[in-house]
């Protein structure tokens, strides 16, 4: 476990992969000490955002060792099965860089099983891991100006949904009418760190 | 009531932001100027984060249809009640019917306008806060909006003791690093030798730089990972993004340093031009220089009975109209030899 001072207010947990971030979140979640302002998982890292004023930095990294102990998860894990019209904007160019066709990026993307990562970009992107291995392309040169609420799209090793109409870079292949994101609702991201999400096709 | 006659460039309202939310994605906004946030509202006898407005270069035109106490603080600008010129940095009566109209911001990018009360809006996970890069909260002022005004008391007034001044040339302490593995030896040196311009392109979620040389650094990108204000992400064209209260929660540019604390609220008042420096100093430092803005603050505002509060306005009143300077001053002095 590699730790970095991140300005005057963080230290930056460097773990082995998302779910150790997750759980990493929860440990520290189930005791927090006073004065954290956020935990932030990403790919491979959990963010821990303090005031420096009531958290002295030096104190939380002798403590981190003990909420490495106690990495058990005990968030509730859903499964989303989310319905996706298949005729996104770059589905075409996606099959000539993948070498497949329409159909066969169609079959690879809604055969796999996804788990959400952490959720980052804009309230609700979920960045789903266990994306089909020939389907790795690049994002965009440029990114569009606008991507429309619902698109569902891939980026490296990603998938994604946007959950809003904004300016993206990922490769859009096809639509949902889910909604991602309401801040009314109790939990207000549809999609957790953990969840499993798998796509089912519909014309 | 208040309601919106002009809008002016870009009038939003802010608080303390969402705090907490990060997690899901949720940037927390909020005052780019936290600071000068909170000096309006402790001059209006509120809690220092309660939900103000935030103008953008240019202020709005409001029209009072209530008696308030208001304060205006942040970037300096010609601001007028009624065609009368109108002091900023302290709490100042507006009589119902009164219209209110705020110029364009001469020193810094943004100001900011505290009602005695606050203003009443929707909090949308925990706070008031627009944000239009996520799409959450108010959207921004329009003409014709009504803003409704919470219940207060008007209390004795209050001025700040030291008005802020902003330049346009700025140095901004830096903690250095995290990522200092993705830079070449000579890399940071060079940016901590570096000037760079403000560019137009900015907004509440960054200040894009421009420098004369590139910050050089590896190519690719970082996996995806949790980011914060103040952070200091280079791209791959080296130049260098100062994250503001509405950046992205999570990015993959390496951070070459990160903004202190005590400065954060100085980035919300750069305005596209300012040169801009950065000076490494270490966290106990950077400790220190929040420990002195926390006691700044605890005595910034000042009671004060009306007579001193109009001459302090008078002095002030001459530095933000070169026009009115000389009978401002006048005035000014007469006051004060009365209260004598």
């Amino acid at each position: 476990m590699n730790i970095r001072y991140v300005g005057d207010s963080a230290l930056l947990v460097e773990v082995q992969d998302f779910r150790a971030a997750q759980r990493l979140r929860e440990s520290i979640g189930r005791q927090p000490p006073n004065g954290i302002r956020e935990l932030l998982p990403g790919y491979d890292t959990l963010l821990v955002e303090f005031d420096p004023l009531q958290l002295d930095a030096a104190e939380l990294l002798q403590r981190l060792p003990e909420f490495m102990q106690d990495l058990r998860s005990a968030a509730a894990v859903h499964t989303h099965e989310i319905e996706v019209r298949y005729q996104g904007e770059d589905l075409e160019d996606v099959a000539r860089l993948t070498g497949l066709d329409r159909a066969e990026v169609i079959r690879r993307h809604s055969a796999a099983n996804y788990t959400v990562a952490f959720l980052g970009f804009a309230p609700g992107f979920p960045y789903l891991a266990g994306l089909d291995a020939r389907l790795r392309v690049p994002r965009l040169q440029s990114p569009r100006a606008r991507v429309p609420a619902g698109a569902v799209a891939i980026a490296d090793e990603f998938s994604g949904i946007y959950p809003q109409a904004t300016p993206g870079g990922w490769r859009i292949l096809g639509h949902t009418k889910v909604v991602l994101f309401d801040a009314a609702r109790a939990s207000p991201a549809l999609c957790m760190p953990g969840d499993h999400v798998c796509f089912r096709p519909v014309s | 009531m208040i309601t919106v006659i002009e809008p002016g460039r870009f009038t939003s309202i802010q608080d303390e932001g969402r705090g907490g939310f990060a997690h899901l994605g949720v940037p927390r906004a909020g005052a780019a100027d936290s600071l000068s946030l909170r000096h309006a509202n402790l001059l209006v006898g509120n809690p220092q984060g309660a939900a103000a407005l935030e103008m953008t270069l240019h202020g709005p035109t409001l029209r009072f249809a209530v008696d308030a106490l208001i304060a205006l603080t942040g970037g300096r600008m010609q601001v007028y009640l009624d065609d009368v010129p109108l002091p900023m940095y302290q709490s100042v009566s507006v009589c119902a019917g009164q219209v209110l109209a705020c110029g364009p911001l001469l020193t810094g990018m943004r100001g900011y306008l505290a009602v005695g009360g606050g203003i009443s809006t929707a909090q949308l996970l925990a706070s008031a806060a627009t944000d239009t890069l996520a799409g959450l909260g108010p959207p921004v002022l329009r003409a014709g909006d009504c803003l409704t005004l919470r219940p207060h008391s008007l209390l004795q007034g209050r001025y700040l003791r030291s008005p802020p001044e902003f330049s346009e040339q700025v140095t901004l302490r830096v903690i250095t690093g995290p990522h200092q593995e993705w830079f070449p030896a000579t890399a940071l040196g060079s940016f901590l030798d570096g000037c760079y311009r403000v560019r137009a392109d900015s907004d509440r979620s960054g200040i894009r730089l421009a420098g004369a040389t590139v910050v050089e650094r590896n190519p690719g990108e970082l996996p995806s990972q949790g980011m914060l204000t103040g952070a200091v992400q280079v791209p791959g064209d080296g130049q260098p993004i100062v994250l503001l209260p509405n950046h992205g929660t999570t990015g993959g540019y390496p951070v070459i340093a990160v903004v202190i604390s005590a400065d954060l609220p100085q980035l919300g008042q750069l305005r596209p031009g300012v040169l801009l420096r950065f000076q490494a100093v270490n966290r106990e430092q950077a400790l220190q220089a929040l420990r002195y803005a926390a006691e700044n603050l605890r005595t910034a505002s000042v009671c004060a009975d009306p007579g001193l509060l109009e001459a302090r306005g008078l002095m002030l009143l001459a530095k933000a109209h070169p026009a009115l300077r000389e009978a401002c001053l006048q005035l000014g002095r007469r006051r004060v030899r009365l209260r004598r």
